[in-house]
């Protein structure tokens, strides 16, 4: 028997506000939180703005999150933006983190790209420096991949599925994706899921060779990330992460838990690089599929979704996946939903960006508005095409929102999208069995 | 230096890989770093890491595996700072 996932906790650390009430301050005032980073002019990186948490490692000792012992030697950011997000999740949703016994109903599904660039860096200095006997025995724990589920769910005692997921841009969404299916499929009975990302100097500077990034607004960092517009001339990298604490309905209810939101379904797939896709570009048809397919997955009907969280990095992949959602949904002009991106605030934070708008999405669900899309005062004209300019708010939208359908497109022409819900208990337009 | 001014040099160099303080505070020749520390075994790389640092020694394989309890630790960081002089 499939069973309801609710979620029942949040947690993010975003360039533009740390903790939920921060975070929905800032996306219902339109905060940016893209910075001017004078390393990168020094680097002579062509972008040299970028979204960074306002994060401060040690909070995670002197705020009694993990233990003085497992703080010493801690070094990986990455780690540290996941582990808060996901203990904060935890927290939220009203439990507490020390138990003897290991929690073997509840699993962590936590995705990033690479665990840590930093930790790594360490570890190449000193090997090549023939020093290998001073790393010690925190190194690898902090550069295997799982880095961030090991610190999660040994803090917390999870004893349930514990996996880290990797998949580009469309890592954060697939991991709520894949926790959701554990608890529907009744093998887990709650899920800790997220992603985080830490764009460091190195990954950045990968990037910035590639082309793909904004150069042109190094003075004006705040409108640097311009998703949609005509001066859109590539993406701002960001970092951060959050987590949902995801749960069986039933097991929500019987604790008196409260309820944001309800997960409804969603997909991922691939466009098998063919027809258009490649290593870095989306194949349309892969893109339609996945979206047509969480749609019947979460049993709605296309007109139902209210809002669209798009992909929309500020590269010229805009305009497609604009196309793609008209042509997934059979929407278009003024029939087509309100859609957003959170990136033209926070840039365009690659594993996390799925995890940090999905809790912006939940967000907008819960207190009933439509976040603006920032930076675009220049919308590219090629839009109207497909849809209404009124589609697209550039303040914000008090609107009654029900449904919100979130999808993130990453490098392997991966695909993800989810179906979110406002809690409706006595939902019987769907058949959950 | 002596036993028990290594001893209370040692203090420090296991305080950050240890929560359990009063235990700590009250250490002595026989205290075991695994069982009445609740030091993480794999954590003892770390230690042996600081102690040469700290005295400016080198502990190989062979010495480590008796750094065990504080009276062990005391030995090898005695043998080694002598060794120096």
């Amino acid at each position: 028997m499939s069973r309801r996932v609710v979620v029942t906790g949040m947690g993010v650390i975003s360039p533009n506000g740390i903790g939920v009430s921060a975070f929905l301050n800032a996306i219902q005032n339109g905060v940016s939180g893209i910075k001017f980073i004078p390393l990168y002019e020094e680097l002579k990186f062509s972008c040299q703005v970028a979204g960074k948490p306002d994060f401060v490692l040690e909070d995670l000792k002197t705020k009694n999150y993990i233990s003085e012992v497992t703080f010493h030697g801690l070094k990986g950011t990455n780690i540290g933006y996941g582990l808060m997000a996901a203990l904060d999740a935890w927290a939220d949703a009203g439990n507490t983190y020390d138990t003897e016994e290991t929690r073997w109903e509840t699993g962590c599904i936590f995705g990033n790209s690479v665990s840590d660039t930093e930790a790594m860096k360490n570890v190449i200095t000193r090997v090549d420096n023939k020093e290998v006997k001073k790393l010690g025995s925190r190194v690898v724990e902090q550069a295997m991949n799982s880095g961030v589920t090991s610190y999660v769910s040994g803090r917390l005692g999870l004893g349930n599925k514990v996996i880290t997921n990797s998949a580009a841009c469309a890592t954060g969404t697939q991991a709520i994706l894949m926790g959701y299916e554990a608890i529907k499929d009744g093998y887990a009975k709650r899920m800790l899921v997220g992603s985080s990302e830490y764009v460091d100097t190195y990954v950045f500077g990968s990037f910035d060779s590639m082309r793909v990034l904004s150069r042109k607004f190094n003075d004006q960092p705040e409108k640097a990330s311009r998703p949609m517009s005509l001066t859109a001339g590539g993406f701002v990298p960001g970092s951060g992460a959050a987590a949902l604490v995801l749960e069986d309905l039933e097991f929500a209810l019987a604790r008196g838990a409260k309820i944001y939101a309800e997960v409804l379904g969603g997909n991922t797939n691939s466009g098998g690089q063919r027809a258009g896709g490649s290593m870095t570009a989306a194949n349309p048809k892969g893109v339609i599929r996945c979206i047509e397919e969480s749609i019947a997955n979460a049993k709605i009907n296309p007109n139902d979704i209210d809002l669209i969280s798009g992909h929309l990095t500020a590269t010229n992949a805009d305009m497609q996946e604009i196309q793609n959602w008209c042509q997934a949904l059979g929407r278009s002009g003024a029939g087509f939903p309100v859609m957003n991106s959170l990136k033209s605030m926070i840039g365009h934070c690659l594993s996390a960006a799925g995890s940090i708008e999905s809790v912006a999405s939940i967000l907008q669900i819960v207190h009933g508005f439509v976040h603006p899309n920032i930076n675009m005062d220049d919308p590219n004209p090629q839009i109207s095409d497909y849809i209404s300019m009124n589609c697209l708010p550039t303040t914000m939208l008090k609107k009654d929102i029900n449904i919100v359908a979130k999808a993130n497109f990453g490098f392997g022409d991966v695909n993800s999208c989810l179906i979110f819900s406002k809690f409706n208990p006595n939902d019987t337009t769907r058949n959950f069995n | 230096m002596t036993r028990q001014e290594i001893l209370t040099e040692l203090k420090k160099v296991l305080s950050p890989y240890t929560l359990e303080k009063e235990a700590l505070a009250n250490i002595d020749e026989s205290t075991n770093l695994i069982t009445d520390l609740k030091i993480n075994s794999a954590n003892l790389v770390d230690i042996i890491i600081d102690a040469e640092s700290k005295y400016n020694i080198e502990i190989d394989y062979d010495a480590a595996d008796k750094m065990v309890n504080v009276g062990g630790c005391i030995d090898v960081i005695e043998e080694k700072t002598n060794q120096q002089i």
